[in-house]
């Protein structure tokens, strides 16, 4: 079984366009959308939900307020500021509370009692390119690399189950703990990028995440042609790091086109597009 | 005035309405402006700003550090910590300090006082000017997993300098403009990016994923009682979902940006879109003063 994931470090460069089409062009996979904060590839590959599953992660804080005689303890040890005692009343600031429950294991009067807590949702779908397997974090909410982690095992499953080689991801935007949950022990991430001052910044930090990770990565330069210094900065930094390009897509608002379509771009049009997209997949796998 | 911008998706153009924002304002003379660049995972504004930077600081966070000569492996720590961050064998405590949240409560409940919280760095921030604007951001180490920490300290050192600021500059009628350019999504580091703005900026395109994104990002607004409005850039290249969204839902449309390819270019240089053309800083400054309007309003 192979794992892929599709990833940027900048938002916004094309990630889940190109993860449709290759969704599109794979035989025998499965998907998983791992873009938990903003998750947008089902909506190019229309699931029908055959599970919905509650997430459940970390702990919430619930104030026993018959028990609370507004000590203050609990305000002042909690490091997140997530306490406030006013009028004479204990809030709790759920968006600032990180769940660590110290407040409960100090109050005196054990008016404080830790509760699960509800934060998002994963689903199970099918889709006419294979098994799609997708989630939405609750807004505000954490433990995104857990979610993370939880499509990732359900894809994994799915997989063994159904004798599937290949695992398609659609990774996050960013450094952080979704995208190192996305990327931990897999076996290939498909870094997209585009020719802008922003894309190489952001493509040379997160190359060095799957660096540090042991991640090996190869690189797909998007709209290459609207600048092509640019361009070939980032073939030379992939040289200079013995990191292959997997190819480049130009500039066409073809992509907009199949986005607003609800397609992918492969699906919609034969353009030019297209074709690179299909090189790039035969020259990945 | 704190104004935050934000879009969900990314990609959208938060960067370079922060930007502009910035550069247009500045030109004024009334204006104090200040930019806070919260996108510490991939911060690019400074590529647009070319701050100089006259200040860095390490940012660390405290974790766990056992005095052996006073631990009797009891495993007290290791059952208060929610996190996981801390095991206890027969003859060893071992630390993951990647899943520290720095609660304390280790500390707090070692019945041996055996432990101290260490310094353990997860970023630096950087301080400095461009022009007149006044530059703070903050950049995370790589293979880190949090980037909140490293925000609320930006965020701190900057709202406190706006506090102080603030009353000052009414004084001798200045405008104190404090700008954010927050990170895409809508989990843990957008929140503590946007928290405590007085309005918030929301960039987005006219596709089904900048609907999808912006709905989310709108919720989150709404969570936090922030007023709010929308920027729809590239706004001739999709369909008018966005639009009717915003109808509906009585959330204003402060500017429409039209895909340029001169703009495109512009951005792949580093290049701000204030310097192309009169009439786009003409755009950010009515853009500011609808906002200014707007806000009064609320």
């Amino acid at each position: 079984m192979k794992e892929i994931v599709i990833i940027s470090g900048k938002g916004g460069t094309g990630k889940t366009v190109l993860a449709a089409s290759i969704a599109a062009l794979a035989k025998n996979k499965v998907m998983g959308d791992c873009d938990v904060d903003a998750s947008n590839l089902y909506l190019l590959l229309h699931p029908e939900v055959t599970e919905k599953h509650d997430f459940y992660a970390g702990l919430i804080p619930a104030i026993d307020l018959s028990k609370c005689n507004q000590c203050g303890l609990c305000q002042e040890l909690c490091r997140f500021e997530a306490i406030k005692i006013s009028q004479e009343q204990t809030v709790i600031d759920s968006v600032s509370c990180e769940g660590c429950g110290l407040c409960a294991l100090v109050c005196p009067q054990q008016a404080i009692q830790m509760n699960e807590n509800h934060c998002g949702e994963w689903y199970l779908s099918e889709t006419k390119y294979g098994p799609l397997i997708y989630a939405r974090l609750g807004i505000a909410e954490e433990n995104s690399g857990k979610l993370v982690a939880l499509v990732r095992q359900n894809a994994q499953e799915v997989a063994k189950k159904k004798n599937l080689e290949l695992i398609i991801i659609d990774g996050p935007p960013g450094i952080s703990c979704p995208l190192i949950a996305s990327i931990s022990g897999a076996n290939l991430a498909i870094v997209v990028t585009e020719p802008t001052l922003s894309g190489i910044h952001d493509l040379e930090r997160v190359i060095k995440v799957t660096q540090h990770f042991g991640v090996k990565a190869v690189v797909i330069i998007n709209k290459y042609d609207l600048n092509l210094e640019n361009s070939s900065r980032i073939e030379k930094f992939c040289g200079q790091n013995c990191i292959s390009v997997g190819g480049k897509i130009h500039f066409d608002n073809v992509i907009t086109e199949a986005l607003v379509k609800g397609l992918p771009v492969v699906e919609y049009s034969d353009s030019k597009v297209t074709k690179e997209i299909r090189d790039i997949w035969q020259k990945v796998f | 005035m704190i104004i935050s911008v934000a879009s969900g998706k990314g990609g959208s153009g938060k960067t370079t309405i922060a930007v502009n924002l910035a550069l247009a304002l500045v030109g004024d003379q009334k204006n104090n402006v200040h930019f806070l660049d919260c996108d510490v995972e991939e911060p690019n504004a400074h590529l647009f700003l070319n701050p100089l930077i006259k200040k860095r600081e390490s940012i660390k966070i405290p974790v766990p550090e056992i005095d052996y000569q006073k631990c009797n492996y009891c495993g007290k720590c290791a059952q208060v910590c929610v996190y996981n961050a801390i095991a206890v064998t027969k003859d060893k405590v071992l630390v993951f300090p990647e899943l520290c949240h720095s609660c304390g409560a280790c500390t707090l409940f070692c019945p041996q006082k055996a432990i101290n919280e260490e310094g353990r760095e997860i970023g630096i921030l950087e301080e400095g000017k461009s022009g007149s604007i006044s530059f703070i951001g903050g950049r995370l180490n790589i293979g880190e997993p949090m980037a909140p920490p490293i925000i609320k300290k930006i965020k701190k050192k900057s709202i406190e300098k706006y506090r102080n600021r603030e009353n000052e500059d009414i004084k001798v009628k200045k405008q104190y403009i404090l700008l954010i350019d927050v990170p895409p999504g809508t989990s843990c580091p957008v929140i503590e990016s946007v928290k405590g703005s007085d309005y918030t900026i929301l960039v987005s395109e006219p596709t089904p994923f900048g609907l999808h994104d912006l709905v989310l990002a709108v919720e989150v607004l709404q969570k936090l009682q922030i007023p709010h409005g929308v920027i729809l850039n590239k706004c001739d290249i999709g369909n008018h979902e966005v639009e009717d969204y915003c109808k509906e839902n009585d959330i204003p449309i402060l500017l429409f940006l039209p895909l340029d390819k001169e703009i495109a270019i512009a951005y792949s240089k580093g290049m701000p879109i204030v310097n192309l053309n009169r009439s786009y800083k003409q755009n950010f400054i009515q853009l500011f003063q609808n906002i200014s309007k707007q806000y009064k309003i609320v």
